[in-house]
């Protein structure tokens, strides 16, 4: 469904290389976590798959067509913050991205249409367990719930590509745990491919099927900035489910769910 | 013995604490006129209370013998209708431009310095061209206030779309919308509440502005009639007008903060 590629990708600030000679091949529905120290271009590399920046050299294909120019609704993300727009309604917060879609000129659906779309949205939000708060501002979730809300705004345009910038970097251990099982169960019914970057060692072995660590090889002690990361390991986890502990924790989710 | 910066007055203090400056003013002015009068009669500078009283009544509610029209009111209407088009005109510039700076890098490479430039200018300094150009009526006071705090708004709002997480304007994007959508449904709403903001705090020099371009060249206004009467030292007209004019003000920016209030209740949500 989704098979990312990237050959030979370089990038460089005024000429101080961030990453450099980046191969990966990953194949549809693998779930990558993307761990390194800080400034080890891991976001950097987010931003290269979101098409928010472009690579100085080499090239990313998406179902071996060159990643567009922009980035659009094929490639959903979720950031830690500013990820939800404070200015609408957890259900109008989703409901604006099929408005995006229908209603090239206002923005906006009215009537059946938009009744349609709420429906849409409504479903949705119920998946990432946010039933009762339609009507709530962002301000008024906590931040496991604006979490909820940003991954029900990125999934509602049906995105192959699910990029997640440490998304549970803020949240407290518990409500991360939640998080996680609602991530796995989402990625295992949607059937997209993942790439989350994270700070969690723990995290990112847990969640993944393939962990990816950036870091720098090569070192100039003259030079620090001399050279940039690359990606240092790639371990595949063999492992099409998720562990144990989780399938545990999804299915304890699910029975207080129903 | 706690620190003042920790003692919090309790309500009654709160309105107490805030009658006493006015009322030390009003007694100030009482005490001054008084003695004025009791030295001179005719003296013109403190009127006394009394006085400014049957000078406004004669005002607002006794038509001109000159034009038969009541002063206060027709004043009071040309004034307002000259700030609301210039401010209104200012308003729909600032966020056009503000938005359009902004957002679009091509739009600030080309615009931004210039409308930098611009706001350097001082307004006053180009009354005598805009009263050249655009001649001694209703016009040239508009686009005075235009000019005035055109610029200003403009770059507020500039600043606060470019202020704008770049996050919320990628999210966007990978919903699917276009450069228009996002204008229309994250943009726009967003610095809306800071557009009313900036014309609140613009409003004090619109004010100035018109009531500078009234005094020098106008037939009427509230501006017109303060710099009118000054010739005679009526200060039992200029008193009441200066209170008058304070009043429209405090008016209007209380207006525009229940609108926004009203409109953008997002803007007040807090959690918990």
């Amino acid at each position: 469904m989704a098979n990312v590629s990237v050959q030979g990708v370089w990038k460089t600030y005024a000429g101080q290389p961030v990453l450099e000679r980046l191969n990966l091949e990953v194949p549809s529905g693998q779930f990558c976590a993307i761990l390194g120290a800080s400034g080890c271009g891991k976001s950097t590399f987010l931003r290269l798959l979101m098409s928010q920046e472009r690579p100085s050299r080499g090239r990313i294909t998406l179902d071996g067509a060159p990643l567009p120019e922009d980035p659009g609704p094929d490639r959903g993300i979720v950031f830690q913050k500013y990820s939800v727009f404070p200015h609408l309604t957890a259900l109008a917060n989703v409901v604006v991205g099929l408005e995006f879609a229908a209603a090239p000129l206002t923005g906006r659906l009215f009537g059946r249409a938009r009744r349609r779309a709420e429906m849409e949205a409504a479903q949705v939000l119920a998946a990432v367990g946010l039933d009762g708060a339609h009507g709530k501002y962002p301000a008024e979730l906590s931040g496991g719930m604006q979490q909820r809300l940003a991954i029900a705004q990125a999934l509602v345009r049906k995105p192959r590509v699910l990029l997640l910038d440490e998304p549970f970097g803020a949240l407290d251990p518990g409500t991360r745990a939640q998080m996680h099982a609602l991530i796995t169960r989402l990625w295992q019914e949607t059937g997209m491919t993942v790439f989350m970057v994270t700070h969690d060692l723990r995290e990112g072995f847990a969640l993944s099927t393939r962990v990816l660590v950036f870091d720098k090889v090569r070192h100039d002690p003259q030079a620090p900035e001399a050279y940039g990361a690359t990606i240092t390991y790639d371990l595949p986890l063999l492992r099409k489910a998720p562990p144990p502990a989780l399938a545990g924790a999804v299915g304890a989710q699910e029975e207080q769910r129903s | 013995m706690r620190r003042i910066i920790n003692r919090v007055p309790d309500h009654m203090t709160v309105v107490v604490l805030a009658a006493v400056p006015f009322l030390v003013l009003a007694a100030l002015y009482l005490a001054g006129s008084a003695a004025r009068l009791a030295e001179n009669p005719n003296d013109k500078l403190l009127p006394a209370v009394t006085t400014m009283a049957e000078t406004l009544h004669r005002l607002a509610f006794e038509p001109s013998r000159r034009t038969g029209e009541i002063v206060l009111w027709a004043d009071t209407a040309a004034s307002l209708t000259r700030l609301a088009l210039g401010v209104g005109v200012a308003a729909a510039f600032g966020l056009v431009f503000g938005v359009a700076i902004g957002l679009i890098p091509y739009v600030r490479a080309g615009l931004a310095s210039v409308v930098a430039v611009l706001s350097m200018i001082p307004p006053m300094a180009v009354l005598p061209i805009l009263f050249i150009v655009f001649g001694l009526g209703d016009l040239s006071k508009v686009v005075l206030i235009t000019v005035g705090i055109g610029p200003f708004l403009i770059r507020d709002l500039a600043i606060r779309v470019g202020e704008m997480p770049r996050e919320l304007l990628i999210k966007a994007q990978t919903l699917g919308a276009s450069t228009w959508q996002i204008v229309l449904r994250v943009v726009l709403p967003q610095v809306l509440p800071r557009l009313i903001d900036a014309v609140r705090l613009s409003l004090g020099p619109a004010w100035l502005f018109l009531i500078a371009a009234e005094g020098i060249a106008a037939t009427d206004g509230l501006g017109y009639r303060i710099f009118l009467v000054r010739r005679y030292l009526a200060m039992d007209v200029i008193l009441p007008y200066v209170a008058w004019i304070t009043l429209l003000a405090a008016a209007l920016d209380i207006a525009l903060r229940l609108l926004s209030r009203g409109l953008f209740a997002w803007t007040r949500v807090r959690s918990g």
